[in-house]
């Protein structure tokens, strides 16, 4: 069992990823924040806990499959891959540079590590069906995780795929939806409407559990910041991979979490923080070796 | 002389006995593009993806880099269309291993009117970095073609026309990419064609040839890859350049040759085609005649212009 202990790291890293995210973008002077925010603790959680992976073998045909589908959260995937090891922490400044294997959108072509690439949204589903399909019709103990955003759940495509996975039964298939409510600028907030971020959650009312289980898909509901719910729901998720059907998890998050300042706001889908904000954000985060 | 969606079921059949890394794709018109042929002689490879176009591409994809060696079957206007976006981003820019099969190209699509009629395809596929565009005249092509696309390690996307048409090759016919087929030698001018229109490029050069017009006819079955220099060099043995296509005259065949020649060789070329418009439901002959394709429509035209 994990204790407490266990998810007091996962934490650091979580805090630690954040920071390197947003001082990632800030240097770099482009790139997205509240959506790597959202997702944090759910990447964390997959590269250092759950995920059969070999970062100093990123290629190796044995390992679980992992897709960014909301691929411009990209600095958030390459924050929690350098700290596991895929890649120098160093390289983290040569995002959106010329010659990068860090691209504004993960590209599979660039990073090795990377299983597909992202960026136009709601095309990750689809390829990790792909990867459970092969995996199982190849016999591999392979588990496919895809984390989707809430916001590119209204593209057609995602739904392609939710109709059809179930059709075959692949255990061995983990979608998990980062629920924070917010896109990039979406809808105002109804008059005396309650919600987590400052626009209408796009979701908002839509029961997606009651649909996706009437598609097939086996769902647990998580708070996706709370890492005593994140890792239990994960390894449900990979222990049932031989079952008959797909598994979605639906994680709660709030978009720009763990910093106040970008917490439930819109505009920081995607923003530069200022050298005084980052200040504010290194002691929020408790980070004592940043350099600003 | 065979259909081309029968050579298409057919040979992938054929593969599946072989090759046990094939499998097949449907977006639920396999009875259509003749897939249902596979699905019968190999189910276990064989995947239903439903009416879902986007979807199949990236699943597809995800095949792929198991070592699978995906071809998809749908029409060609749901691919260039409808799941474009994904064949750009997940097949094209990660140059996976994933065959397009677009059957019913083109106009001649059965009566099916101008929704189901695919005459940008061309411009579409050919304009896609990292992308192999073939487009077979017969059948023994189009068998040659299918299997030297799934031993290719990239995506390729095969126009493919949905009837028979005449024989020009034999059992020795060898697909090289890029390389230009010249299926007729003329002297006054020089008809460039792709796909089926090239067959009857040559019928409408033989009655050339009885009105005293020396034609000749290139057949292109490898838009891109292309050897330019073919072009050019058949271009400057004639008067004239005519392109011939079952597409649009904007980015296509006529478009390619254009671009070829102005920058290497410049001289007339003159496109036939679809001229900014679309088509219509009718049987193959009315539109051939309507469009000014047919070979005797075409070598009329022809005479007008050479004229």
């Amino acid at each position: 069992m994990n204790t407490k202990t266990d998810y007091e790291e996962l934490e650091a890293l979580a805090r630690r990823g954040r920071w390197l995210s947003i001082s990632t973008v800030a240097a770099s002077g482009a790139g997205h924040v509240g959506g790597p925010f959202s997702a944090m603790d759910l990447l964390v959680a997959l590269y250092f806990r759950v995920m059969n992976i070999r970062p100093e073998e990123p290629r190796w045909s044995e390992r679980d499959r992992f897709i960014l589908s909301k691929g411009h959260s990209s600095i958030g995937q390459y924050v929690v891959m350098a700290l596991r090891g895929y890649l120098p922490v160093e390289e983290l400044k040569t995002f959106d540079k010329g010659g990068s294997r860090l691209q504004g959108h993960p590209d599979v072509t660039k990073l090795p590590g990377l299983d597909t690439s992202t960026g136009s949204l709601g095309q990750g589903l689809s390829v990790g069906l792909g990867f459970a399909l092969g995996a199982r019709m190849r016999a591999q103990k392979i588990h496919t995780f895809v984390i989707l955003g809430d916001g590119e759940l209204q593209e057609g495509m995602v739904w392609e795929a939710l109709h059809v996975a179930p059709r075959y039964k692949l255990g061995n298939l983990t979608a998990i939806l980062d629920w924070n409510g917010l896109q990039q600028f979406g809808w105002v907030l109804a008059v005396n409407e309650q919600h987590r971020g400052d626009r209408r959650d796009p979701w908002s009312g839509i029961d997606l559990r009651g649909i996706f289980e009437k598609l097939g898909w086996r769902c647990i509901e998580i708070d996706g910041h709370d890492f005593s719910q994140i890792v239990p729901a994960l390894e449900s998720a990979k222990a049932s991979g031989d079952s008959d059907r797909p598994t979605m998890i639906i994680a709660h998050t709030i978009k720009g979490k763990g910093v106040h300042l970008t917490e439930g706001k819109y505009e920081w889908h995607s923003k530069i923080a200022t050298k005084e904000e980052l200040r504010m954000i290194a002691k929020e985060l408790r980070i004592e070796e940043a350099v600003l | 002389m065979k259909a081309l969606r029968d050579v298409f079921g057919d040979t992938l059949v054929s593969l599946g006995e072989t090759n046990p890394n094939v499998v097949v794709l449907d977006a639920d018109l396999a009875n259509s593009t003749k897939a249902d042929k596979f699905a019968k002689a190999h189910p276990d490879k064989f995947l239903q993806m439903g009416i879902a176009e986007q979807n199949f591409v990236g699943v597809a994809v995800g095949l792929a880099s198991f070592g699978f060696v995906p071809w998809l079957s749908t029409f060609t206007v749901f691919f260039t269309h409808r799941a474009v976006d994904p064949i750009r981003m997940l097949v094209a820019q990660t140059k996976a291993n994933v065959k397009l099969g677009a059957a019913y190209s083109g106009l001649l699509t059965g009566l099916t009117g101008k929704t189901h009629q695919d005459v940008e395809d061309i411009a579409i596929m050919r304009a896609m970095p990292d992308m192999t565009v073939l487009a077979p005249a017969d059948a023994i092509e189009g068998e040659a073609i299918i299997r030297w696309a799934t031993e290719f390690q990239g995506p390729v996307y095969l126009r493919l026309a949905r009837d028979a048409s005449p024989n020009v090759f034999d059992e020795n016919y060898r697909f090289v990419p890029g390389k230009t087929i010249s299926l007729r030698e003329g002297s006054d001018v020089l008809l460039i064609s792709t796909g089926p229109q090239s067959v009857r490029c040559l019928q409408a050069a033989e009655l050339l040839e009885g009105q005293g017009i020396s034609a000749g006819v290139l057949h292109v079955p490898s838009i891109k890859p292309v050897n330019k220099e073919e072009i050019v060099n058949a271009s400057e043995k004639v008067k004239l350049v005519i392109t011939v296509e079952e597409h649009t005259i904007y980015g296509g065949l006529g478009g390619l040759v254009a671009e070829i020649l102005s920058e290497a060789s410049p001289r007339r070329v003159v496109r036939f085609g679809i001229e900014d418009r679309w088509g219509e439901s009718a049987p193959n002959e009315y539109l051939l005649d309507l469009f000014q394709m047919s070979p005797g429509r075409l070598s009329e035209r022809v005479k007008k212009v050479v004229g």
